[in-house]
């Protein structure tokens, strides 16, 4: 299963969205977001994006004040998950328009409904911006 | 608690007022807003209004997933208002569902099973959709087995965007429910040729996926992929399929000599960095006997490395690593960009770095590289600076010191590195020292002087991580204290007061080589002065002595400085051995005493210690120097007289006591114990639960009948595998059990050199009575003969004898390879296929048949498929009509075919080919018949 989870952190490490592709129990979750978010953040902007961490390899990257990262499994191809969260920015900055932490923060289900169309049981399933952003569109008109 | 009353319909807080309210609480009070918070939401979700409940499970999940609060009581909930009419609320609902569902032990799952059937089946795509994500979130195997038909329906809908979900949300339900592969697998496999890139995304990367598990079953399927990868446009569908061919191409040698081409195509082409790193590294990893497409990856690895990007410096090492277990060179060119990235800003780089130079490490760098390494270790952070010290010790200890070949800097630097300020590799250097002192002969005497540095140094012992350092140090002085150039310094370093900074196991070993070191010093005196030839330690200590004879001179001069020379008539003399006396005739009665004194003093508190180990220690040097004592002071008081006499008596202790320290511990040879030759009648394998039959009835005589007992009793087929050779190996189950021992112990087992020798410590147990004491005469002289011609050190070679174990491989004990076991998926899937596969290529063979020419051409399309059923064929034997011995045949006719492909040939054998070609149709086409049938019965609805 190629993404395991997509985490947004924002730069003080509180989590903003956390969507698993595997069951995680809270504890569990608790404890990996706790763990990777500390290694990320220490990084400065001259390291690379990619941390090994249990058997996870993280790809994360920053935009403005929120990281965004994604745990995969090694056969994964890092660059291709760096494309992967630069799209997903992309698409909610389309949607919102200059997205921010808060338009993360107050539209969560909206963030996880794009996240939903963009990646399926770990799979990207879709990466044309106006084909995910669609159905949401619809819903807003609803 | 009351219901939810109007009034909290009304006033009920939104989803925004939580965060808000989160956002303006003050630090410290989040939790009890929280805690609150849910305590408004308990009650709102009862309501029977929709909305309410609906905003009431939306702040829920919301506390849920970002506050990590328990949302689990609320899992009924969720199921109700998945019924919901309106979608959004039917949105929240599943959100909720898929965000906080554990699939194995949330038991309302079951009773979503109506719901999620009744929206896969609706009109309306994006009730669809949310039904196959949840699905695929949530699935267990019974929502999988409930729901396949519906999915299997979906897997061919008109609809792209409810496709291409169904398939991406197949791989879930593939791994709850395997069976489901027999349904859904054909129509899977159908959207490979499909022309939209979000279903083309979704099933390759579902067999990205399922290739990863088990890429044998999915090799029938090669064609498809290779015209995806050839016809395909969209990076992320191209990095997928290279995936699958990464795992495909060690499979099939013929399938590599085909994607390499379009494989470099793309890399050459493409602009993507992340499909560029894609194929360099299916190139790297699967294709790497392919030398031409190698030198043009490490070219694009180079390209890597160069780049400023730290993300491509960082893949660009890990891909060459990946090069460097095949290809060498590739490092080797790319020498200074590595050792340029070990001063990186960021740890990965640099460690990505320092796993590449421990690969180019070879003899004649070693030094080299270990001096630039430690430079940088110096001047790293700590952290790093361990990883450096870790990488070295672990290269230089490879497979018995492998690249080491001069073991006297090697010592010397791993006392360096035992002094770096941040070193936290005690233990390794500690075993690597005694370890050396053991094995290499020759590097002992620079292993002693690094020892007493060691020790000697007071700074050290105030640093608890090289205590282990210490310990070796401290076992090698006293070990190898003949060596040593003055063993009164070394004594009052072993027993210097910050010792007690100690642990109680270091201090023990401090406190143990003292009294080594005592004895040795003991017995030099003693046998300086009773110049009585019969001695037993002369030879060794003249043995010593030869080796070394450039250290005694030192040995003497420092004993010259150490001791008072007003006792001038107390200094030994004598003329039978000048060459020694000289040496050591400083060595006088008054320093011993001092010594024996120093000790005292120092170990007699310690013979009170808390510490089993330390007190016990101590109390047997304190006991030894009770008993030498008096004789020793009887000898200063009653000058010539007495003296003779009491010395008799001390000496007859020392060199008892001598004796035993100063035996070398030999290695044992790892296979000593299994060439004792098992003794005629003697069963091993002896099931000993039959012993109370055996007991008994009478005693049965040792001889075949008795065996043939145990025959029966035990497990039938692996005895009668195992009864012919048990009469001359030991059994199998032993010498696992001494493999362990040996691997934990297997320093003291014989080196390779000896294995002919049979160790004598170990009788057999039956042997004929008129052979076993010449045999065990005969061990002892071969076993002194081996010694002897060991401690000659070779001075042929220029590096010194590493003395190894017999199977140094022995270590690295080859994994089982894990039985093939038949996972469910591939099993079914190998069915499906199977089925699949043997009409694709019939119908291919037709069409092939028009032009022999095409066929050709297509060979390897149609060959690799072929060849692929007979690896099918290998694991499920049973399936379809076709006997194996039939396949068997058809294979070796493609095989001919294959040899006889050369073009010059392809005339001579067109027609035996096509003679053999219509045959193979015929067969596949029963096959094809037979598997059809076989599978009609699992899947009668969706065939037809």
């Amino acid at each position: 299963m190629g993404i395991r989870f997509v985490l947004m952190v924002n730069k003080q490490g509180q989590t903003r969205l956390a969507q698993y592709y595997e069951y995680l129990n809270l504890e569990e979750r608790r404890a990996l977001e706790g763990e990777i978010v500390r290694k990320c953040l220490a990084r400065n902007e001259q390291q690379c994006s990619f941390v090994e961490h249990r058997n996870y390899k993280v790809v994360y990257r920053r935009y403005a004040s929120l990281f965004f990262l994604v745990g995969v499994d090694n056969e994964e191809n890092e660059l291709a998950i760096l494309e992967f969260i630069h799209l997903l920015v992309e698409t909610m900055d389309r949607h919102f328009g200059n997205v921010c932490e808060l338009d993360i923060m107050f539209h969560l289900e909206k963030a996880h409904f794009m996240l939903e169309e963009m990646v399926m049981n770990g799979c990207i399933v879709e990466t044309s911006k106006s084909n995910i952003l669609a159905p949401i569109q619809l819903m807003d008109k609803a | 608690m009351a219901g939810p009353s109007l009034m909290d319909s009304l006033f009920q807080r939104s989803v925004d007022d939580i965060i808000k309210g989160i956002r303006l609480s003050p630090p410290g009070t989040e939790s009890t807003f929280i805690a609150k918070s849910l305590d408004e939401i308990r009650r709102e979700i009862k309501s029977t209004d929709p909305q309410t409940k609906a905003t009431a499970l939306h702040k829920l999940t919301y506390l849920h997933s970002l506050h990590g609060a328990d949302m689990s009581w609320a899992a009924f909930h969720s199921v109700e208002l998945s019924s919901s009419s309106a979608h959004s609320h039917k949105r929240i609902a599943f959100l909720a569902a898929s965000l906080s569902f554990n699939p194995s032990t949330t038991e309302v799952i079951l009773l979503l099973t109506h719901q999620l059937r009744k929206d896969l089946s609706s009109s309306n795509v994006h009730e669809v959709s949310l039904a196959l994500s949840t699905l695929s979130s949530i699935c267990n195997p019974d929502l999988a087995r409930d729901l396949t038909p519906e999915l299997f329906t979906l897997l061919s809908s008109s609809k792209i965007f409810v496709r291409k979900k169904a398939i991406a949300a197949v791989l879930r339900v593939f791994e709850q429910y395997p069976d489901a592969v027999l349904v859904c697998f054909k129509r899977v496999v159908e959207n490979l040729e499909n022309g939209d890139m979000g279903v083309l995304s979704a099933v390759v990367g579902l067999f990205c996926e399922l290739t990863e598990k088990d890429p044998k079953s999915y090799l029938p399927l090669a064609p498809e992929f290779y015209k995806i990868l050839v016809d395909c446009r969209n990076n992320w569908v191209l990095i997928k399929v290279i995936k699958i061919f990464a795992k495909l191409a060690p499979l099939e040698p013929r399938l590599g000599k085909r994607v390499v081409e379009p494989i470099c195509e793309h890399m050459g082409r493409t602009g993507a960095k992340s499909l560029a790193f894609e194929c360099v590294r299916t190139i790297v990893t699967s294709l790497s006997d392919h030398d031409s497409a190698v030198k043009l990856a490490v070219g694009k690895l180079r390209e890597f490395l160069l780049d400023d990007d730290p993300n491509l410096k960082y893949l660009g090492l890990q891909a060459l690593a990946i090069v460097a277990r095949t290809n060498m060179w590739a490092v080797l060119e790319n020498k200074e960009l590595v050792v340029k990235a070990l001063s990186d800003v960021d740890v990965n780089i640099k460690l990505e770095a320092l796993r590449l130079v421990m690969c180019m490490v070879s003899e004649d760098n070693i030094m080299e590289i270990c001096r630039i390494l430690i430079s940088h270790a110096l001047k790293s952070d700590p952290e790093f600076c361990n990883e450096i010290l870790d990488f070295i010790l672990l290269t230089c200890g490879r497979n018995f010191y492998e690249v080491i070949f001069d073991f006297d800097w090697y010592v010397s630097f791993l006392g360096e590195m035992a002094r770096i300020p941040h070193c936290q590799k005690g233990s390794e250097i500690e075993s690597q020292l005694v370890d050396i002192g053991m094995r290499v002969k020759d590097a002992r005497l620079q292993l002693v002087h690094v020892a007493r540095d060691l020790v000697i140094d007071p700074a050290l012992l105030g640093n608890p991580f090289i205590h282990g350092v210490l310990a070796a140090a401290a076992w090698v002085s006293g070990e190898y204290i003949e060596l040593s150039r003055n063993p009164f310094e070394i004594m009052e370093a072993l027993l210097q007061p910050r010792t007690s900074l100690l642990t109680p196991s270091v201090r023990a070993v401090y406190i143990q080589s003292a009294f080594k070191v005592i004895i040795f010093c003991l017995n030099s005196y003693l046998k300086l002065n009773g110049d009585d030839p019969s001695y037993p330690s002369e030879s060794t200590y003249s043995d010593v002595k030869s080796d070394y004879p450039g250290r005694f001179e030192t040995v003497a001069s420092q004993l010259l400085s150490d001791t008072e020379p007003d006792n001038p008539n107390m200094v030994v003399k004598h003329g039978q051995k000048p060459s020694v006396s000289s040496k050591m005739h400083h060595l006088t009665l008054e320093s011993l005493v001092a010594l024996v004194n120093l000790v005292e003093t120092n170990l007699g508190p310690l013979a009170g210690s808390n510490e089993v180990e330390v007190q016990e220690r101590a109390s047997n040097v304190l006991g030894l120097i009770k008993l030498i004592k008096p004789k020793l002071l009887g000898c200063l008081d009653t000058r010539e007289g007495d003296k003779a006499n009491g010395e008799l008596k001390a000496s007859e202790m020392v060199e008892l006591i001598f004796g035993a320290f100063s035996e070398d511990l030999g290695p044992v040879s790892l296979n000593a114990q299994e060439r004792v030759p098992v003794p005629d009648g003697l069963v091993l394998k002896e099931n000993l639960r039959d012993l109370e039959e055996i007991c008994g009835d009478i005693e049965l005589p040792l001889s075949t009948s008795f065996s043939l007992v145990k025959l029966q009793t035990m497990d039938a087929t692996s005895n009668l595998e195992h009864h012919s050779k048990e009469e001359f190996e030991p059994s199998t189950e032993s010498t696992s059990l001494l493999a362990e021992h040996r691997k934990r112990h297997g320093l003291y087992y014989l080196p390779a050199e000896n294995a002919g020798i049979i160790s004598n410590d170990y009788p057999p147990a039956h042997d004929p009575k008129d052979k076993a004491s010449d045999e065990t005469e005969d061990l002892v002289k071969l076993t002194e003969q081996s010694l002897v011609i060991k401690k000659k050190p070779n001075q042929a070679k220029s590096r010194p004898v590493v003395v190894k174990l017999d199977d140094g491989e022995g270590f690295k004990v080859a994994a089982k390879a894990p039985e093939f076991k038949a996972d469910l998926i591939s099993g079914a899937v190998q069915e499906v296929l199977l089925g699949n596969e043997a009409t694709t290529s019939s119908s291919r063979r037709k069409s092939s048949k028009k032009s022999s020419k095409r066929r050709e051409m297509d060979e390897s399309n149609v060959g690799v498929p072929e060849s692929k059923n007979e690896i099918v064929k290998a694991d499920m034997p049973e399936i379809g009509f076709s006997s194996s011995g039939r396949r068997k045949h058809h294979g070796h006719g493609k095989e001919r075919k294959h040899r006889s492909s050369g073009k010059d040939k392809v005339h001579d054998h067109k027609d035996k080919q096509k003679s053999e070609h219509g045959h193979g149709k015929h067969k596949s086409r029963q096959r094809a018949d037979g598997a059809l049938a076989a599978q009609s019965p699992v899947i009668p609805d969706f065939l037809l």
